[in-house]
């Protein structure tokens, strides 16, 4: 809800940013002003390290590539120390409602304590699960379900 | 809708009948609040006798329904009244009503006899300015009985309580057992885009009417809960961002939070004496179990396996839990003393299991099962045997029985597609038997939770 609109928000913000970073470069030749995200900002966590790591089916195992994407939230977040984040998982809608809580809370945690691991204080995240409740995807289909299976750090 | 209870008189027929049949719990004649009951002698025959010719097992009633001749009760609100009883006959299954003009005195049994007819009503009803007065009179067509008369009394504006409530005598009288029309179902009202609907809870009578909204959409709010006990739910809501059980107390319109817990509370259910909350609170990767005292709050945490342990629902003796766990490394359904301590898995049919119910029958519990990316509802032994699958879909789920144990309510949803635009969500009833079922009038919802009947 609040938390993802945060964030495609910020996604509509970045790349807004891009494409008049691109503009300027085209009719003025030069890039003198700065046209990227607010730093620390939600919209530079999903610039620089992105703002969601994936999950396969029923399952909160990290993949390199989730690991990689909190690396670099773990290193943005050093770089915010006054930064706090909302960790939010999220499940596809094969599961029923309840256990979908449960298990997105699950899979906010394994974010959460990798996140931990990797030296940004506890005290700094906390987490929520919306179970099937706020899809990133509104489809049913595989390629939409992969995308609802997630974890979303939101800055606080 | 509980207001200005009235003291009821039992019925003399409804008496002799239960005492007759040593039939459990014979609602008697008056049982709503604000209704108040009086018995109609038949005219002649002193008293009804030979109920047992009445009485058809319910099994017999679904595969053949029973024919009863209900005529107008007369025009504009007593039309209404005739309406919604038949509705309440003919949608459960078990009847199949026959319009009829009202006779004139005694019924003509032998005409009825002639339509297929089984059983008859007969009645008026005498608008007293604020209060309608309702006479019902209940015949077996067969033997030209009365069965039962009643006269209701009840503030104009209840007149489908009226109706609910004949209904309910008529089920009672005809089939043995208890109806189920004078109730309500609590629900999730659905609105907004798929990725961000507006949730409302909100509540309605079992056949659709009267449905209003309780909670005003601000915050994600799922999965209302009944207090079998009295007009009480307990739900769950994301307010200000930290998602917690509450209750609501239908009476006067007051919330209030459930316990404080570190982690989310969730799934709650309540005892079936109505004076204590089951629920799951997540830590770490899984959730634990713990039952709430309402009158002290006290908690009690009766499991702690680390893995998803959720959806507890007591059986109806209080004496056990069915949940759902991941402990064995799939959701399945477990059966635990209410106490806590060691667990039994009841499910093994191919897929994932949630949403478990006990039936207020004790006989049953209803369930979801999720296999190849859809979903049945089904319904098994608590042992674990007889697992029959009643419906399936794209989504079913979130089942629950209505009173007498005899009827589920579900929420039913449409795959989206590719694009989100097959996205539909509704409540639907079916039968235990699998049999009779349809959409309830409820629009865009989710969660059905089924009261007692209303008092």
């Amino acid at each position: 809800m609040k938390l993802k609109l945060l964030g495609a928000a910020g996604m509509a913000l970045f790349l807004a940013a891009c494409s008049d970073h691109a503009n300027k470069n085209v009719n003025t030749g030069a890039a003198t002003q700065q046209v990227g995200p607010t730093p620390g900002s939600e919209a530079d966590l999903v610039a620089t390290a992105g703002d969601r790591v994936l999950f396969a089916l029923n399952q909160n195992t990290l993949s390199s590539d989730a690991k990689a994407t909190l690396d670099k939230q773990a290193a943005w977040l050093a770089k915010y120390p006054q930064v706090h984040v909302q960790v939010a998982g999220n499940c596809d809608d094969r599961g029923t409602e309840e256990y979908n809580i449960a298990l997105g809370e699950r899979r906010a945690n394994a974010a959460h304590d990798y996140l931990v691991a990797k030296g940004v204080d506890a005290s700094r995240i906390t987490t929520i699960s919306y179970g099937k409740d706020r899809p990133t995807a509104v489809g049913d289909d595989e390629a939409s379900w992969a995308q609802n299976r997630n974890a979303i750090t939101a800055v606080q | 809708m509980t207001s200005s209870v009235k003291p009821l008189i039992p019925d003399d027929d409804a008496d002799r009948l239960a005492a007759a049949f040593g039939r459990r719990g014979f609602m008697g004649a008056g049982v709503a609040g604000g209704l108040m009951a009086t018995p109609l002698f038949a005219a002649g025959a002193a008293h009804a006798q030979a109920a047992g010719d009445a009485e058809i097992t319910v099994d017999q009633a679904r595969t053949a329904p029973i024919p009863i001749v209900l005529p107008s009760l007369g025009s504009g609100v007593a039309q209404q009244i005739t309406d919604v009883i038949s509705a309440d006959l003919g949608n459960c299954g078990l009847f199949r009503p026959i319009s009829a003009s009202m006779p004139q005195g005694t019924p003509d049994f032998g005409s009825y006899k002639s339509m297929g007819a089984r059983a008859a009503m007969t009645g008026k009803v005498v608008d007293q300015g604020n209060s309608l007065r309702v006479e019902f009179r209940l015949w077996d067509v067969v033997t030209g009985k009365q069965i039962q008369g009643t006269a209701y009394t009840a503030a104009s504006q209840d007149w489908r309580r009226i109706a609910h409530v004949i209904a309910d005598v008529i089920y009672g009288r005809l089939l043995g057992e208890q109806g189920y029309f004078n109730s309500r179902i609590a629900y999730i009202a659905r609105s907004g885009p798929r990725a961000r609907q507006v949730t409302r809870l909100a509540i309605m009578d079992q056949d659709g009417a009267d449905s209003r909204y309780l909670t005003n959409g601000q915050w994600l709010t799922l999965t209302p809960r009944f207090n079998p006990a009295n007009s009480e739910l307990a739900f769950m809501s994301y307010a200000n961002y930290r998602p917690r059980v509450y209750l609501f107390n239908l009476n006067t319109g007051q919330q209030r939070l459930l316990g404080d817990f570190s982690g989310i509370s969730f799934a709650p259910r309540f005892a079936p004496d109505g004076r204590s909350v089951v629920l799951s609170v997540t830590r770490g990767s899984g959730s634990d179990i713990y039952t709430v005292d309402l009158a002290t709050m006290a908690r009690r945490q009766i499991t702690s396996s680390g893995a998803i342990d959720t959806s507890p629902s007591y059986s109806p003796d209080g004496s056990q839990i069915v949940f759902n766990s991941d402990r064995g490394g799939s959701p399945q359904l477990y059966i635990m003393s209410a106490a806590g301590g060691d667990a039994k898995r009841i499910s093994y049919g191919h897929g994932h299991y949630g949403s478990p119910v006990w039936s207020p029958r004790g006989d049953l519990i209803a369930f979801s099962r999720i296999a190849n990316g859809s979903f049945s509802l089904g319904v098994m032994a608590p042992d674990g045997t007889g697992e029959r699958i009643l419906t399936q879909g794209f989504t079913v789920e979130s089942p629950t029985f209505c009173p007498n144990g005899r009827v589920l309510a579900f929420c039913r949803q449409s795959s989206a597609g590719s694009n989100g635009a097959g996205f539909a969500t509704g409540i639907n009833t079916i039968d235990i038997t699998g049999f009779h079922e349809r959409a309830l009038p409820a629009g865009s919802a989710s969660d059905p939770t089924w009261s007692p009947l209303n008092k």
